[in-house]
């Protein structure tokens, strides 16, 4: 069945597949190759949506991107729910299933309408004065029903089941656009050799050629040219062609990111396409060819459902083959329109009338239209458009006044003129100029390598588009470096011109009316709220814009920019440019969140790292814990443990036996050069100098400042030659921090860092037993206490691969640190795990590591520091080389401040009742009693259960914490306040007698 | 005593599509080289490759087996895939540099096809193409959120060297890439 408005008189689907669609329920006839826009119109249907504010019915403006009526819901199943889908641009396919938005119950009788009656509410800044009072009521009552009764579409409420791909691409010459020129002017560069890529946001290409049927290049119909052009383009190996790709955002250095529509207009897309592709394109040159958008009419009711651009109503007809009314009237100020009306006439459609604001217009085509009977009512205005769910007439009266007249109409055509589409220009930082002679803001000086050619920089004939974009073409190439010239030629002949047209409310929709005159359809903005604004005081386009909305909604004001801002100049009395131009902003029309996501979702949000014994830990029971990117073994839990009985069983069995760590996270770099020991002592506030080869220290690093920024062991493998681990979140700084200070302040050292965190796999085997473990699989190191005391390294092999084997120790016991090629770390696990199992020894994690270090005192960086702790605060005086003269931090230390008494001091606190955990965090005062704000004395930094000491064991920072030893301290806490004593910070083996036992 | 043998940390793994398939490349010995350039001649001299003195560019042995990397002005990547040991001939070398033993570091992902370069084109900004980033032509540089070192070991081939734990966010990346090789090149 053929729908009731297609005509065989004009439009390119002939012979297309037809298909089946739905709309709000309702079956339709399409035509493969329809957007859904042309497949509505087809069957009679212009009601499309409802507007945002006053849920006027709504039907097309326009017939592409710049669309801010008909917006919709595209539902191809239970997670693929697309809201605000414009239907000009959605291509049908079989199947399509389309519904309404911002309406209840239906479409045609929606109870938000009310708000258009009671529209006097809700003028412009409504919500920044009437909502004022109560106040409380704004975040509880106002906001959440505005939200509710205002908006869009609905946004889907599963997670988005489609993959979105991603390239990088890079060309000689990028060209945006794939009209006349920007066919014309890739062309040219193409043929040079140059690389180019060429994108257009329309399913194929072609641009105005689309509706501009009089048009002829190279002795072909335009559009017949386009396509032709676009095949000899895509068969070159330097060219790429993009279509349904759209340049949403112009960035430094032009990098432009364009977005391809991959299977959104397919019925059946299958697993393997994604939905939308990413292309980031970095270019040498930029052709801007993105044409003119036309303007509407600014007039009382000119948003009915049947009011549209001329340039859509021709589009429809000479592309689709969809007549948009049989009875049309026409409204201009430009004589685009006329060509409009002549194609419908001819197509068989009767023209009512053609009102035209200007008192004489003169042409071939006002020439034409008269000889085809067509009635001009020139020096003439459009009051009114009338009509419910659709224009129904139209009312003309003079321009100067006078008596109206009405006329009936099915749809109406209108045409203020053409504004160039300085979109993509402006996002590269260039600054548009005003042109005064055409009242129109055309791009002015380039903050880019980019250039403009055709309608957007103001070029209003097809003959002059084409040679400015060939000539273009050829300089963009040249000036990527090729230096053929080939002499492309591309010859263009029409009678039509886009010149003309007319900025601003028409007559009849002044100050002094009443009407409904939308400049802004999408933001429902008439006329009459910009001058309020200006009534508001509103001076700058900036301000008039925040208060109206008006260009602020999706469409970005495509089309209602220039008509807002002319409105407001005359309600100022001042001229266009002085009240300004808002800058344009990425994106150009709306992108997805899945294209921008694109593959950073699931698995690759973020990655993953795990250690060479992850597997092995797996299969221990571990638990794992995000340690920044690292999953790291957190505790082991044996049957019936919760996380305490493990963390418990696990601290008691490394003290009394012997655990087994992964300790492969530490950061690691080796620092080697004969300068190595010189730039340890720069780096680090310890003495290095005089440290043997095979001993080890721990050492401390600042910042300039003066406070403590990571610290670990460090072993000297050889007299230049440093093995030094950082904490595992400072891997990646303390490697830049050294790299940085050793390029810019140490460049005369000899001495190079690289980054070892991964080559070397790390197995702590921390306990009484621990060399009785180790020792039967080590061959070529005496691990005698004589020959390997506490804090030494060797270079050996163990289970017959390379070690370096440190005694080293963070729990308080006898310890080592089992250094092994990553890629036998495996294996070497196993071995010791057999090995521990003959003493008795378990694996432990990250939990009873904390718990054993905290018992001895032993600080973490970044919990028990907090960037504000130097080594004095943190009891590591000892650390600090007394001698030395510099080191990074040095300084810093001497800063008044930071010697003054009182400041904030680690200490060990005692609960009075031994079963009570403080909480980490929590804040520390020497009078519960005091009035709230209390004054705080400092927090607890780490806190926990020590099964070995049989009692809770905390460290916190105290002001003067030092000489507060043995003073009673409170922890406020909601339900209670508790008792703490200040202590020491070492709760277990005092005197260190473990680490050599 | 342990099995002594290397296990790969994408053991199993491997992708095969009509346009690239992915492969964890066989273990090698590795070296981060730095030097100076009055210590260049005698370092290739021992290594028996021509260190590159020009960004981007890569060296290999006379038997293949050996290939330098430049990453830095005074920093190369040496790969040995033929069981030589590149530590122990630097080791000789008297002139002052810096060897240090990244074997285990890195690991490395074999991405060959005609829809090789496109998959790296998903993650990596750099310009790819054959006539700015041709055969033996080297980069560190990005694949969606990791660093990786990307040599290009032939006209569809590449070799992408990335530490060790972010292996499998690199090998998870380019399969989730490898999918739209084979749709647009």
């Amino acid at each position: 069945m053929t729908a009731a408005f297609r005509t065989t008189a004009a439009g390119r689907l002939k012979g297309a597949k037809p298909v089946k669609i739905s709309f709000d329920g309702a079956s339709y006839a399409a035509l493969e190759g329809d957007t859904l826009a042309s497949a509505l119109l087809a069957n009679g249907v212009h009601l499309m949506g409802r507007s945002f504010k006053y849920h006027r019915p709504r039907g097309v403006l326009s017939a592409g991107a710049e669309e801010p009526n008909a917006l919709v819901g595209i539902h191809r199943d239970a997670a693929r729910k697309t809201p605000n889908v414009r239907a000009t641009v959605q291509e049908v396919y079989d199947g399509l299933t389309a519904v309404s938005q911002n309406r209840w119950p239906s479409l045609a009788f929606d109870v938000g309408a009310v708000n258009d009656i009671a529209s006097p509410m809700f003028s412009a800044g409504f919500y920044y004065k009437t909502f004022m009072w109560p106040k409380a009521a704004w975040k509880s009552v106002y906001e959440p029903t505005i939200r509710a009764s205002a908006g869009l579409g609905v946004a889907p409420d599963k997670p988005d089941p489609d993959h979105y791909a991603s390239r990088y691409a890079h060309c000689d010459v990028l060209v945006l656009g794939g009209g006349a020129a920007g066919l014309s002017a890739a062309l040219a560069a193409a043929e040079t050799g140059a690389r180019v890529i060429i994108a257009d946001e329309q399913p194929a290409v072609g641009g105005a050629l689309r509706f501009e049927t009089g048009s002829t290049i190279d002795s072909a119909a335009g559009w017949d040219w386009a396509q032709a052009t676009a095949v000899k383009l895509a068969a070159m190996d330097n060219v790429r062609v993009l279509t349904r790709t759209t340049a949403f955002g112009y960035y430094a250095q032009n990098m432009v990111g364009l977005v391809e529509r991959v299977s959104d207009h397919l019925a059946d897309p299958g697993h393997d396409l994604p939905r939308e592709r990413l292309w980031q394109v970095r270019a040498k040159r930029v052709i801007i060819a993105t044409g003119a958008i036309e303007r509407h009419m600014v007039f009382d009711g000119n948003d009915k459902p049947g009011v549209m651009l001329a340039s859509a109503g021709r589009t429809y007809l000479n592309h689709f083959g969809v007549l948009v009314g049989k009875n049309v009237g026409v409204f201009t100020a430009s004589d685009s329109a006329y060509a409009a009306a002549i194609d419908l006439k001819q197509a068989g459609a009767s023209i009512a009338a053609i009102v035209d604001l200007r008192d004489n217009p003169a042409g071939p085509l006002i020439d034409q239209a008269r000889a085809l009977g067509i009635e001009i009512l020139s020096g003439r205005t459009l009051v009114r458009a009338s009509g419910n769910l659709r224009v129904a007439s139209m009312t003309v009266r003079a321009t100067s006044g006078g008596p109206e007249r009405t006329i009936p109409v099915d749809a109406l055509l209108m045409s203020a003129g053409w504004t160039p589409s300085v979109h993509l220009f402006s996002q590269s930082r260039g600054k548009v100029a005003f042109d005064s002679a055409t009242r129109r803001f055309l791009p002015g000086d380039y903050a880019q390598d980019c250039v403009s050619v055709g309608a957007c920089s103001g070029t209003d004939t097809l003959a002059d588009t084409v040679k400015d974009a060939v000539a273009a073409g050829e300089k963009a190439a040249k000036a990527a470096g090729l230096a053929k010239t080939v002499g492309t030629k591309v010859k263009a002949e029409t009678s039509e011109s886009w010149a003309g047209g007319m900025v601003g409310a028409a007559p009849g929709a002044g100050p002094d009316t009443t009407g409904k005159a939308f400049v802004d359809f999408q933001n429902d903005v008439t006329a009459k709220d910009i001058r309020l604004a200006v009534r508001e005081g509103m001076r700058s386009i900036e301000h008039v814009k925040r208060f109206t909305t008006n260009g602020m909604a999706t469409d970005q004001g495509k089309t209602s920019n220039i008509h807002g801002l002319a409105i407001a100049a005359e309600a100022l009395g001042k001229e266009m440019p002085e009240v300004g131009l808002t800058t344009f902003r990425a994106p150009y029309t709306p992108v997805t969140f899945g294209s921008l996501v694109n593959h950073s979702k699931g698995r690759l949000f973020d990655p993953t790292r795990r250690t060479p014994f992850h597997a092995q830990e797996e299969k221990l029971g571990a638990v794992f814990e995000d340690v920044g990117q690292w999953k790291r073994a957190w505790y082991y839990p044996r049957a019936g443990e919760d996380m305490h009985a493990a963390v418990n069983r696990e601290c008691a069995t490394v003290r009394k036996a012997a655990g087994i760590f992964d300790a492969s996270t530490l950061g690691k770099i080796e620092v080697v050069g004969p300068d190595a020991a010189k730039f340890m002592e720069l780096m680090y506030t310890n003495p290095w100098e005089k440290l043997e080869s095979g001993r080890c220290r721990y050492g401390i690093m600042l910042r300039e400042d003066g406070f403590i920024y990571d610290d670990g062991v460090v072993g000297r493998l050889a007299a230049d030659r440093f093995h030094v681990t950082t904490t595992t979140g400072g891997a990646a700084r303390v490697m830049n921090h050294m790299e940085d200070y050793l390029q810019t302040e140490f460049p005369h050292l000899d001495v190079w860092l690289t980054s070892i965190s991964e080559q070397w796999a790390v197995i702590a085997v921390q306990g009484p037993k621990s060399r009785d473990i180790i020792a039967p699989l080590v061959e070529g190191i005496d691990m005698s206490d004589g020959a390997m005391p506490h804090m030494s390294v060797r270079e050996g092999k163990i289970c017959g691969v390379p070690t370096r084997l440190f005694r080293m120790s963070f729990t308080g016991e006898r310890g080592f640190e089992i250094n092994v090629p990553a890629d036998y770390a495996a294996a070497v696990w196993d071995a010791v795990w057999a090995q521990g199992q003959k003493h008795g020894a378990c694996a432990y994690g990250t939990e009873a590591m904390h718990v054993l270090r905290a018992e001895k005192g032993y600080i973490i960086v970044g919990q028990d520091t907090d960037g504000t702790v130097t080594p004095q605060d943190a009891g590591l005086d000892w650390a600090v080389g007394k001698k030395k003269t510099d080191f990074v931090g040095i300084r810093g230390l001497k800063r008044p401040d930071l010697v003054a008494k009182g400041r904030k001091q680690l200490v060990g606190l005692r609960t009075k009742d031994p079963k009570v955990v403080l909480e980490e965090g929590a804040q520390i005062v020497a009078d519960p009693k005091q009035p709230i704000p209390m004054k705080m004395l400092g927090h607890v930094t780490s806190s926990y259960w020590s099964e070995n000491c049989g009692r809770s064991i905390a460290l916190g920072v105290v002001t003067g914490g030092f000489e507060r030893m043995g003073q009673t301290l409170y922890v406020p806490m909601p339900d209670k306040v508790i008792e703490v004593e200040v202590v020491g910070q070492v709760f277990f083996d005092e005197k260190g007698e473990r680490l050599h036992g | 005593m342990a099995d002594a043998s290397r296990i790969h940390p994408l053991a199993g793994r491997k992708v095969a599509n009509p346009a690239v398939t992915l492969t964890p490349a066989e273990p090698a010995a590795r070296l981060s080289l730095r030097a100076r350039p009055d210590a260049v001649a005698a370092l290739s001299k021992a290594l028996g490759v021509k260190l590159p003195e020009m960004p981007k560019r890569s060296a290999t042995s006379k038997s293949g087996g050996r290939a330098a990397l430049w990453l830095g002005p005074d920093e190369w990547l040496v790969i040995d895939t033929a069981g030589g040991d590149p530590l122990a001939d630097c080791a000789k070398v008297k002139a002052l540099h810096s060897a240090v033993d990244i074997s285990h570091r890195n690991t490395a992902i074999l991405v060959e096809g005609k829809g090789a370069e496109a998959t790296l084109s998903a993650g990596c900004p750099q310009d790819l193409s054959l006539t700015v980033f041709p055969v033996g032509a080297c980069s560190r540089t990005i694949l969606g959120k990791i660093e990786v070192v990307i040599w290009r070991t032939g006209e569809t081939a590449f070799r992408v060297e990335c530490w060790r734990s972010f292996s499998a966010y690199a090998f998870d990346f380019l399969e989730e890439a490898a999918r739209d090789a084979p749709i647009a090149a």
